[in-house]
């Protein structure tokens, strides 16, 4: 029988031939938590009567990135018990300033293709950049895992998404994506996998596929998978330096839906408030004034992200009107980005960086807009309240796009910015 | 089962359920409870009597991962969610709570209707509306994890399910 990358996934994890929509009970190869979601996941290992964790080698993480470093006391005591329980158990802890979790997992090596990963946060689909199943759950199936090292799945069906066409320029992964969520819409894929393909996606760096991958949840996919190739072996070997197997699909593989685009045409594209398939292009909403920008997030806080930011902001200042917030994915992403000088592009400019975390994409802390304020973030979800005030507006959008509208203190088409170079 | 009906539209997301200002700092469901859908509907907690339902669209639950959702839900006295089609990580996190999910064409439905589900028949009756929908039956392992009161309470009972030869 043919198969779709998630039922081999699915058939290397229960060690029989499984096929979708099978119900099963399927071995994990690594979870984790975030500081939202771990103490649930702490308090319902007790209430399983656990004492002991499945297994203390590469099996479990727990990330300190939603609210980091610490805003208020209460949270201070989440992360102490966090830190507890990571002594206690041996568990990997990435604490305050480490970034992210979805690019500290990954560029820790806790992700491997062929993997099954589950995270208490939604964006663990992420990791499908890689090759691997990974997806979100709450923190009592991850304390289920982390009890029993396994809980149970319905293989998902699959929808296969093939991207064809030129990418133009000052066109990038997060406009691919968002044009893409704007015509399949919030439940497309709800309880399925999506499998990427086409030329576009070849094209695509890894920080490129993650963009696309992480926003899978978006459409409501379970996971959503790239295909392996010379660039993730590239990146795996720079990241992880271990064996693994990769996964193909089959060519007759079932697919439940296969929708294709050509993104040759597509313009700058933008969600508009309050959801994330409220997609428009630059025209529609260009002139818009804005009060605060947000370069940042697991969607687009990695190093090439900053590059394209940086590239347009060099030599320039941001309107004076405008909050302008950077936050690096990830420790390693910031270093590196201070070693390029962008960060003092960035300084210079008139940005304000902030420690590698979620904090503004999530309302948490650390820039928190004020009533009737308008944002122009490069985050995932634009939901109101979101960033922490329900009377805010919150448009989503690429690296490039954001700088640019950094600059103009509206919103402005990124493209002009590549032109002049 | 039986109970007013709070009626919601489609895709309503887990910040709307449970706002952003309280997801990560309240850890007690009854004080999250009070804050149910506050961003949408101000003093929606005090609107609710024990055993009413949530009436809602498609795509109930998207967004985050966040258990806090159903949680607050279930602590606020809410009987069950009715929706034509829930998204997949609330799905999961319902259940493994014991927090009842109907799936149920609810387009007829209106805020405030008087409706009492069977289970045992697969229906709801709208007792304002005077018709009956049909309820689409969760699957086995789900009904058996909500009969249980949860996943916690079912695999503590059924340990082999998850220790055995896969």
């Amino acid at each position: 029988m043919p198969r779709t990358i998630t039922e081999k996934i699915f058939s290397r994890h229960t060690g029989k031939s499984v096929k979708a929509d099978d119900v099963v009970i399927a071995e994990v190869d690594f979870c984790f938590g975030q500081d939202g979601t771990s103490l649930l996941v702490i308090e319902r290992l007790k209430s399983l009567g656990i004492r002991k964790i499945f297994s203390q080698r590469n099996f479990f993480a727990m990330v300190i990135d939603h609210s980091s470093p610490s805003p208020n006391q209460k949270i201070s005591g989440i992360h102490n018990a966090m830190r507890r329980f990571s002594e206690q158990n041996k568990a990997k802890l990435y604490d305050i300033g480490e970034g992210v979790c979805h690019q500290v997992i990954p560029e820790n090596s806790h992700v491997l293709p062929g993997n099954l990963i589950c995270g208490a946060d939604s964006h663990t689909c992420s990791y499908g950049a890689l090759n691997a199943f990974a997806t979100g759950m709450g923190s009592t199936d991850i304390a289920i895992i982390l009890a029993y090292g396994k809980n149970w799945f319905r293989v998902p069906q699959t929808a296969r998404i093939i991207i064809e066409g030129t990418i133009p320029d000052g066109i990038f992964a997060k406009d691919i994506i968002l044009y893409i969520i704007g015509k399949l819409k919030a439940d497309f894929a709800g309880y399925k996998t999506i499998e990427y393909a086409g030329s576009v996606v070849e094209k695509l760096s890894m920080d490129g596929r993650f963009t696309l991958a992480n926003m899978s949840v978006e459409m409501g996919a379970e996971a959503g998978i790239m295909p392996f190739d010379k660039k993730t072996e590239n990146w795996l070997s720079r990241h992880a330096g271990k064996k693994f197997a990769p996964v193909f699909p089959d060519k007759n593989a079932h697919y439940e839906n296969i929708v294709e685009f050509d993104i040759s045409k597509i313009e700058p594209q933008i969600a508009c408030p309050h959801s994330v398939d409220n997609v428009k292009s630059i025209f529609e909403v260009a002139g818009k004034k804005i009060d605060e920008a947000f370069l940042g997030t697991c969607t687009n806080g990695r190093l090439e992200d900053l590059e394209v930011a940086a590239g347009i902001l060099k030599g320039k200042k941001i309107h004076p009107q405008v909050k302008f917030i950077i936050a690096p994915a990830s420790k390693k992403v910031f270093l590196e980005a201070v070693k390029q000088g962008i960060i003092e592009i960035f300084i210079k400019s008139g940005g304000v960086v902030i420690s590698p975390g979620c904090g503004p994409c999530v309302g948490t802390h650390a820039g928190i807009p004020a009533d009737k304020e308008a944002v122009i973030s490069t985050a995932n979800r634009n939901f109101k309240g979101r960033m922490g005030n329900p009377d805010a507006f919150i448009y989503l959008a690429s690296p490039a796009t954001v700088a640019a509208s950094a600059i103009e203190g509206k919103i402005a088409d990124p493209r002009k910015y590549f032109k002049d170079n | 089962m039986k109970g007013k009906a709070h009626k919601f539209g489609d895709d309503i997301n887990t910040d709307y359920i449970i706002s952003g200002r309280y997801k990560f700092s309240i850890t007690d469901p009854r004080e999250l409870a009070r804050h149910l859908f506050e961003d949408l509907i101000a003093n929606f907690y005090n609107k609710i009597s024990a055993g009413d339902f949530i009436v809602a669209g498609k795509n109930f639950g998207c967004g985050s991962s966040r258990e806090q959702a159903p949680l607050a839900i279930k602590a606020a006295g809410i009987s069950a969610v009715i929706a034509p089609s829930f998204a997949r990580i609330f799905y999961r996190n319902a259940i493994n709570l014991g927090l009842t999910l109907i799936e149920a064409d609810t387009g007829r439905v209106e805020d405030g209707d008087l409706l009492e589900a069977d289970l045992s028949k697969d229906t709801i009756r709208d007792l304002t509306r005077n018709i009956k929908i049909k309820i689409r039956p969760l699957p086995a392992l789900m009904q058996e994890i909500l009969n249980a009161g949860g996943s916690v309470e079912y695999f503590r009972k059924h340990r082999s399910i998850l220790k055995g030869n896969r």
